[in-house]
């Protein structure tokens, strides 16, 4: 006769007890979810009650998916330009010990420099180590400590080549990825979205998930700008591209007019990190503009900058493209002032939430983008569950006729797998995607398969003769082999889906993955309990299975 | 009941005397699904050849030459349409109607945000009520390592399971079971080149569960010929195999049907945009259980395997 220990129900029945609780918010989600939007409002959902949901993949609630790129090497290549500047005004008053000095090979990760007296290499070396702790090359808002031995000095023959260390490079990586993602997020943030997700993923990526929003247009608006704004000291204006640059200038277009060129100081007098506080707002024309303040120290910068030149144009500069130019009128001291440009209202708020967000490190550029209409999302969970629904009917009808009352424990032990799944995804925090659904399905039909490979066990065993508890007993065990091979190898391919895929994907390897072990739990202790109290309370004199 | 004793044949079925013609069908199938790789091969999704989708719904009636004709001249590159089977007739709790006309529209270009507005703006011209349901766009950089990390999974999964079997059993079982799977995943692919279904990401996930199924199913005949190796230990092993096949059948058939009940639940109320999936699942199931006893067990007896598995020196063969 089977025994029944007290530990075994005890647990069976605690599983079941607590996967129907963490499970149950789920099958009134709409209460649930209300719940959790207002948790002032009284709500009908009860307080004792667990209210964890399913989190819903953006398949299903709508939103818009985004792989980013941030561009790091544009970073490190504008480090090197830097630093050619300074190493250049340098070794320029040495020209005598030195000969010519030239950049050769501007590839971008490295800065070669040939000079013409390649017996004094030795001593420019020299001259450019001093730049191994330069504050300048880190300056910037996003770096972080200043480190020494920065740079890697090589030579050979009359050529050195500098380079960053690969873990200067990487730490130098990390942070532009960082700084990215923050200023990521708080763009996101002025969008205004529930739950947006931003997350770092490998090395040089940001993925942006923002679940609701109907179109991507706003967001690639907010993302795909740089919003670098600088003010410059314009040198002359052209309608042609061609002036004689010197090093520390640099042509800039114009952003309304295709035929008008600025020469401008490369280095800026003030830029955007140092701005306080952006907000759109109107000229004196009544035409939408932005207005802005600067921190102290560079309001400072700019009050005498103004002072010294009234009468000459200054340029506003923003991604590498002058947005006005305005004469200087006279001398502004408050630190505040007013960019005007050829905005609408919208561009004007766009442009004070970059402001104030602050410009990103480097640019980004957009991989993979995903928008899923909300329509389609309900639509889905709606053919979702009724996939469900039918396929788990009849599945539960299948294995009824086939198996009788052996069927009937089968299928209460399917009935609580899902339930079991359900818990595991509302416990674990998981998302459940169209896939997931799929897999949620699929598990459904796989999930009798232990089951069946008992029963069948059992019947051969009837066949036999053997007495009723042996052949339930002797089944079991002979099926337990088939069923832990079965199971390991499908648990192979979950795991495997888990790893290779992305969004979606993964989300069916969580449910298949979890309704693998669900299944096995259930198979082999719930049905197991469900033929033991059978047996010990019934006594049938015949098997049938 | 019903169905009960619907599998208790008495008589054994013997599943060898037409296997060689089964062979060279299954070997021919290959070739000709390796041939139609090659020469047709596989309608890839934006997923694995870049490029952007919009998925679109109007109530008017969309003219697809008219689309094409207003797209093709844009300098989008590739562009192609088709009438999605709409996912939603079958469904009243929708919210779009089953009025609606849902077509796929594909652009070979990315480029983000130009892309997408345009061809809004082009379409919103041609057809005023016009939805957009879905807009997917995926870079040549991401589809190449999407590729690159989905031939990498299904070979994953086949090393991993050879593995798997060599330990619990012997070479000449992980051997049958992974030709097995090959043939499974170069059969999908075959039909997939045959019926242009679109391949996408959601089809390398069906590969890789079928190969869980197709393994399960084989490793579950696999268990029942060791066990029957160790019982009848001077019956030829055709007859071993036969025996195991006739013994694990109605588990076979059982388990078959029941996850084909749930797929084709899937297949024809999930919706359109699972659907090439549960395609891809049926199929395998279909084939993965073909394959196991026809493919599997036939290599099994073309190898033959070592008889002697009680002797302590094999380290090889751990039952539970």
């Amino acid at each position: 006769m089977p025994q029944l220990s007290f530990f075994r129900i005890f647990f069976i029945v605690i599983v079941c007890f607590s996967s129907l609780l963490f499970a149950s918010p789920n099958f009134f989600y709409s209460t649930v979810d209300r719940k959790l939007d207002n948790p002032t409002q009284p709500s009908s959902w009860p307080d004792f009650l667990p209210s964890t949901l399913v989190k819903l993949g953006l398949d299903l609630r709508g939103g818009v998916y985004m792989l980013l790129e941030v561009k790091t090497d544009d970073v490190i290549r504008e480090k090197f330009d830097f630093l050619w500047t300074d190493v250049r005004s340098s070794l320029v008053q040495k020209r005598k010990e030195l000969g010519s000095i030239r950049r050769i090979d501007t590839s971008g990760d490295q800065l070669k420099i040939e000079i013409g007296n390649s017996e004094n290499i030795d001593f420019a070396i020299k001259e450019i180590e001093k730049f191994n702790s330069s504050t300048e090359l880190f300056s910037s808002k996003w770096s972080g400590s200043v480190q020494r031995d920065l740079l890697k000095i090589s030579s050979l023959e009359n050529i050195i080549t500098i380079t960053f260390s690969d873990e200067q490079k990487r730490t130098l990586e990390k942070q532009v990825i960082e700084q990215s993602v923050e200023i990521i997020r708080r763009r996101v943030d002025e969008t205004g979205t529930r739950e947006p997700t931003i997350q770092r993923q490998g090395r040089k990526r940001v993925l942006v998930q923002v679940p609701g929003l109907g179109s991507s247009e706003e967001l690639i608006a907010l993302l795909g700008k740089t919003a670098k704004l600088t003010f410059n000291e314009v040198v002359s204006i052209d309608s042609s591209s061609n002036f004689p640059a010197k090093l520390d200038e640099i042509v800039v277009g114009s952003e309304q007019n295709n035929d008008l060129f600025y020469l401008l100081k490369k280095r800026p007098v003030v830029s955007g990190e140092n701005l306080t506080n952006a907000q759109p707002s109107f000229d004196e024309n009544g035409l939408p503009a932005v207005s802005f303040n600067f921190n102290p120290s560079a309001a400072l910068k700019f009050g005498n900058y103004t002072k010294d030149n009234i009468g000459s144009p200054f340029a506003i500069v923003l991604d590498n493209e002058v947005i006005s130019a305005p004469t200087i009128r006279s001398h502004i001291p408050g630190g505040s002032g007013i960019i005007t440009g050829n905005f609408s209202v919208d561009e004007s708020n766009r442009l004070a939430i970059l402001l104030r967000s602050g410009a990103l490190p480097a640019e980004i550029e957009v991989l993979e983008l995903r928008t899923i209409g909300p329509e389609l999302g309900r639509d889905s969970i709606n053919a979702g569950k009724l996939a469900a629904l039918v396929g788990g009917l009849l599945v539960l009808t299948f294995m009824w006729l086939s198996y009788g009352l052996f069927g009937i424990f089968a299928n209460v032990a399917l009935m609580l797998n899902i339930i079991l799944v359900m818990a595991l995804l509302s416990i674990l925090g998981a998302t459940l995607t169209l896939p997931g659904i799929a897999g949620i399905v699929l598990t459904i039909g796989m999930a009798v398969d232990a089951n069946v490979l008992v029963f069948e066990r059992i019947k051969e065993e009837i066949k036999k003769n053997s007495s009723i508890y042996n052949s339930i007993n002797i089944g079991y065990e002979k099926a337990l082999s088939s069923i832990v091979d079965a199971n390991v190898t499908t648990m192979i391919a979950a795991i495997i889906l888990f790893f290779f895929g992305s969004g979606p994907i993964k989300g069916f390897s969580v449910t298949l993955g979890l309704g693998i072990i669900t299944s096995v739990f259930t198979a082999l202790l719930i049905t197991r309990l469900f033929i033991d109290l059978y047996i010990l309370f019934y006594r049938p004199k015949v098997l049938r299975v | 009941m019903l169905l009960r004793g619907l599998f208790n044949q008495s008589k054994e079925i013997q599943f060898f005397s037409f296997s060689n013609v089964l062979s060279y069908i299954s070997l021919g199938a290959i070739l000709v699904s390796i041939i139609l790789f090659f020469t047709l091969g596989l309608n890839y999704g934006i997923d694995f050849r870049g490029g952007t989708m919009f998925m679109v719904s109007s109530s008017e009636k969309i003219k697809v030459s008219d689309v094409r004709n207003t797209l093709s001249g844009s300098n989008l590159g590739d562009v192609s349409i088709s009438q999605a089977t709409n996912p939603l007739e079958t469904l009243s709790a929708g919210t779009l109607t089953s009025t609606d006309n849902i077509f796929m529209i594909k652009v070979e270009k990315t480029e983000g945000q130009n892309i997408e507005t345009k061809v809004k703006a082009l379409l919103l011209n041609k057809v005023p009520d016009i939805k957009f349901l879905q807009i997917e766009s995926v870079g040549s950089k991401v589809s190449s390592e999407l590729v690159r990390n989905g031939m990498l999974a299904v070979l994953f999964a086949v090393i991993s399971v050879l593995v798997y079997i060599w330990l619990r059993f012997e070479w000449q079982f992980a051997l049958g079971a992974v030709f097995a799977l090959i043939h499974d995943v170069i059969l999908t692919i075959g039909v997939f080149s045959i019926l242009r279904y679109e391949f996408n990401l959601s089809i390398i996930a069906a590969l890789l569960t079928i190969i869980g199924y197709s393994l399960n199913d084989t490793v579950v005949v696999f268990d029942r010929v060791r066990e029957n190796l160790r019982n009848f230990k001077s019956l030829p092993l055709l007859k071993v195999l036969n025996m195991s096949i006739n013994n694990t059948l109605s588990r076979t058939i059982m388990t078959s049907v029941t996850t084909l009940l749930a797929l084709f639940a899937l297949y024809f109320l999930g919706g359109d945009v699972i659907r090439g999936f549960t395609f891809a699942m049926i199929w395998g199931i279909l084939v993965g259980t073909y394959s196991s006893i026809f493919v599997a067990a036939k290599i099994l007896l073309i190898l033959d395997v070592k008889r002697n598995w009680d002797e302590k020196e094999s380290k090889a063969g751990t039952q539970f």
